[in-house]
């Protein structure tokens, strides 16, 4: 007996409730622009310039201690956060790991230096037991820098796309696909504004797999719809929206799972400092594969497309390379 | 359709053969590791007796994927060179000759001065008959037409001239400046004896050095950030306000111990540590941390002389704009050999001395970035990244047995291969692996099966429709295809896109990214079509369980 997530034959009506869905979504994306707004990001040190100690401790150790021992260094805006790893608790061997970020210093790269190790001396100094397990400073130059090429790599990446679905299909299916990628990009840095989740560059490489995956999903289904109109000439063009989103269905949540599946392993198992970067894939995989069923054909319906694919290789810049 | 001719089924099996292959040294990691290391230093041969047990086998492949410093543990600088500064040095080899010239025209130009530009990259000289500035121009122009290759005189101001060097002969020296910032550091990093660095020129004017194994970014830079020009100046006073303007041939240098203290020097320098042949951390006479040092001939006549026509004089020790210590002369120094004294700590007197060695960087250099991983960090990560990599494919392996069976078996069997594929071709290429690229292999393993659920989902469909068995596999596959190819080029752009403008994170991850979906393709598409082609023609199945 096979596991089946789906029976057989699906014919849900997905345009019916797709008038909900764009609502739904033009309220996400509303919401995350204005929490956006209203929090900003919590810029990592890569995007924002500063210092960041990553130490493991006794387990005496706390916030309050770590924060009392830095005072006399006059840092300036230091925060001091705990982390816990599950996999080191569910081993029976908790951890007591903190996170320190400190601003960037006045002063030229010397200061800087210098004060990376005034601050280990003194942590060591401080604290029993204590290792010290990453440390990163990035100077503003280059932090500007890398906020500009993020910028630079998600536009371009956006555009790149939009121009090959131009190509393979039809404009109205790029413009469909895009609006799919720029809501879940969105919405993906809506939810990091939410929870104040820290946004550094693997956060960028995470958003740019999520455009990655989520176009995956939705030019699968337009490749299917693409099919169906050169078969079902007659049917009214819900019809076979609806037709192919149905017959991909099976397909969109297995993938969706077995990513899913890779994913929830990384997040719990993968230790801390990827699990940023995790989370942010696997909520661009549950986005993605929403807005490819929901968004992106509702765009399609919305938009209208050429009936007529009989006529092929008629200058038309669409479906060359796969006959 | 579903027969396979022989060499296309050489043609599949062979990269997948030599996927298992190649992979294999993985399993062993430290040991070819430590064997790499051994056969690189040429010491395999002569210690072979030694090597017991046997490391690794001659025959074996050795190709290993580097392990990233986030994964090993190591230093990470970032700097960028101060191009400009040696502009302004060299160009100050010229004013002589320009003072030289312009006296001669003095009526027309009236007095003047010169002074380094905000940007530190040409000299801006100022005269004060404005009317004269033409003039001033063209005839300097004419009197140094032999430069004119090289040197830039333009008007600036009204009254001011600038004076830089021409954008060929800047890259000229761009380049010098960088080959020897390059060696320099590479000199102090080997003579801390670091185990294989990599030190690069990252664009124009940047140098990415990686120290792998332990030791911290910032015991790096103590080593590599200091510029190390050493000078010995003659003493004009001893304590004066820092905030004294220097006089046209002296300059006002602070106290090493105590910024707020300075010191006025002659501008013109007795000898410098471009002289020097060697520098040996050592103790002064009351056993405290010392630099001993020795010049060449040149430079040891010329301290010699100094030192014999001055005795009783403070002679001041500069290094980096800062006077170390202003010993008074007590007798002639013959031979060309010193010591430093100073404050030093006994680390101290030792990076000195091999910052002595090494010599000076012939600019300043800004630190962009300083990272550092903890050995044991890098630890944890590739255990978590194994876990995370095994529970991930188990999970999908079980998965995907349970939604189609046999042909699930067939598809992970693909994922297999690919996932050897991966690190294959990454080790075949040298290329790093990092956590993010950890990532991105668990990524693929979700995605890889993506192209097998789209055949085995079109397969099932084309079943639905009767038709025959064998038709409904080929016409799954054939059909499925336009969308597998498209799907993952699209992919495909984004990876990279991300490899050529992402750093460091998001570059591992792409390249990992990037090769698993060439891989992928190849093993979901090529690789499980030929298991089931050889299924169907042992068994010649009626019906499938799908």
């Amino acid at each position: 007996m096979r596991l089946r997530l789906l029976p057989d034959n699906t014919s849900i009506n997905f345009f019916g409730k797709s008038k909900y869905a764009i609502w739904l979504s033009i309220l996400a994306v509303l919401i995350s622009f204005v929490f956006y707004l209203i929090n900003g990001l919590n810029y990592g040190i890569d995007f924002r310039g500063g210092t960041m100690l990553m130490i493991k401790t006794s387990n005496s150790s706390s916030v309050s201690e770590i924060r009392k021992s830095l005072n006399n260094l006059e840092l300036g805006d230091t925060v001091v956060t705990k982390i816990s790893d599950p996999t080191d608790t569910l081993i029976g061997n908790p951890k007591q790991m903190f996170l320190i970020k400190i601003e960037q210093q006045e002063g030229n790269a010397e200061v800087q230096n210098k004060m990376i190790i005034d601050v280990k001396k003194t942590l060591s100094n401080n604290l029993k037991e204590i290792s010290f397990l990453q440390t990163e400073s990035v100077g503003s130059k280059i932090s500007g820098e890398l906020v500009q090429k993020a910028i630079l790599a998600v536009c371009l990446a956006v555009f790149a796309v939009l121009f090959y679905i131009w190509i393979r299909f039809e404009w109205q299916f790029s413009l469909g696909a895009v609006i799919a990628l720029v809501h879940d990009v969105l919405i993906t840095i809506g939810i990091f504004s939410i929870i104040g989740l820290e946004f550094n560059l693997s956060i960028i490489a995470a958003l740019l797999t999520i455009v990655g995956y989520s176009l995956n999903d939705t030019v699968i289904v337009f490749d299917r719809i693409r099919e169906n109109l050169k078969k079902y000439q007659s049917i009214e063009l819900l019809e076979v929206l609806n037709k192919s989103i149905n017959e991909t269905l099976s397909r969109t949540i297995i993938t969706s799972l077995t990513t899913l599946l890779a994913l929830l392993a990384l997040f719990i198992f993968g230790g801390e400092v990827i699990r940023g970067f995790t989370f942010a894939m696997i909520w661009g995989v549950l986005i993605g594969t929403y807005s490819s069923i929901f968004i992106a054909s509702s765009i399609l319906l919305k938009l209208g497309v050429k009936r007529d694919w009989s006529s092929k290789n008629s200058g038309n810049p669409g479906t060359n390379f796969d006959e | 359709m579903l027969k396979f001719p022989l060499w296309k089924i050489l043609l599949i099996l062979m990269p997948c053969l030599w996927g298992i292959y190649s992979f294999s040294p993985h399993f062993f990691y430290s040991q070819v590791e430590k064997y790499n290391d051994l056969k690189k230093s040429g010491l395999v041969e002569t210690q072979k007796p030694l090597l017991e047990p046997q490391l690794w086998y001659d025959w074996a492949p050795s190709d290993l994927v580097n392990l990233g410093l986030d994964l090993r543990g190591g230093a990470h600088v970032l700097v960028e060179v101060n191009l400009e500064d040696v502009y302004s040095e060299r160009l100050q080899n010229f004013w002589p000759e320009i003072r030289k010239n312009l006296r001669a025209i003095r009526n027309e130009v009236g007095s003047f001065s010169q002074e380094v530009s905000a940007l530190n990259d040409s000299l801006i000289i100022t005269i004060s008959k404005k009317e004269g500035i033409e003039k001033a121009i063209s005839f300097l122009n004419k009197e140094l037409s032999s430069k004119n290759n090289i040197l830039e005189i333009l008007r600036f101001e009204d009254n001011k001239i600038k004076v830089s060097f021409n954008e060929q002969e800047k890259r000229k020296i761009d380049n010098q400046t960088m080959d020897q910032s390059l060696e320099i550091i590479r000199r102090r990093v080997d003579e801390a004896g670091t185990r294989e660095p990599t030190i690069q020129k990252q664009g124009s004017r940047r140098i990415l050095i990686q120290v792998p194994g332990l030791g911290s970014a910032e015991e790096l830079l103590q080593l590599i950030g200091r510029t190390a020009k050493l000078t010995f100046h003659p003493v004009i006073k001893n304590s004066v306000s820092c905030k004294k303007k220097p006089g046209i041939t002296s300059i006002i240098v602070e106290n090493f111990d105590d910024s707020n203290n300075c010191l006025e020097l002659e501008k013109k320098f007795v000898v410098s540590g471009s002289q020097l042949t060697n520098a040996q951390p050592s103790f002064d006479q009351n056993n405290r941390p010392a630099v001993s040092f020795q010049f060449n001939p040149v430079g040891g006549r010329k301290f010699g002389e100094y030192t014999k026509n001055n005795i009783g004089n403070p002679f001041a020790i500069v290094l980096d704009k800062q006077v170390i210590s202003a010993p008074i002369i007590q007798s002639y120094i013959p031979g060309g050999a010193g010591i430093i004294t100073g404050n030093f700590s006994v680390d101290e007197s030792n990076r000195l001395s091999i910052l002595l060695r090494a010599g000076a960087l012939p600019a300043a250099i800004q630190v962009l970035e300083q990272r550092t991983v903890g050995p044991e960090l890098g630890a944890d990560s590739i255990k978590s990244g194994k876990i995370a990599a095994i529970i991930a494919g188990i999970l999908v392996l079980l998965f995907m047995i349970a939604s189609y069976g046999l042909f699930g078996l067939f598809a992970n069997v693909g994922l297999i291969f690919n996932i050897a594929l991966i690190f294959s071709i990454m080790a075949y290429f040298a290329a790093t692996l990092t956590l993010p690229g950890i990532a991105g292999i668990v990524l693929t393993i979700g995605m890889a099966v993506d192209a097998n659920v789209l055949i085995f989902e079109r397969i099932r469909e084309e079943i639905k429709t009767n038709k025959s068995l064998y038709r409904a596999i080929e016409l799954g596959y054939e059909k499925a295809l336009t969308s597998i190819i498209d799907a993952n080029v699209t992919t495909f752009i984004a990876a990279v896109i991300l490899f050529s403008l992402g750093s460091g994170p998001i570059k591992g991850f792409s390249v990992t990214l990037g090769i698993g979906i060439m891989t992928s393709v190849f093993t979901a598409v090529y690789l499980t079509r030929l298991l089931i082609s050889i299924y169907f023609g042992f068994k010649k199945p009626k019906i499938l369980n799908l």
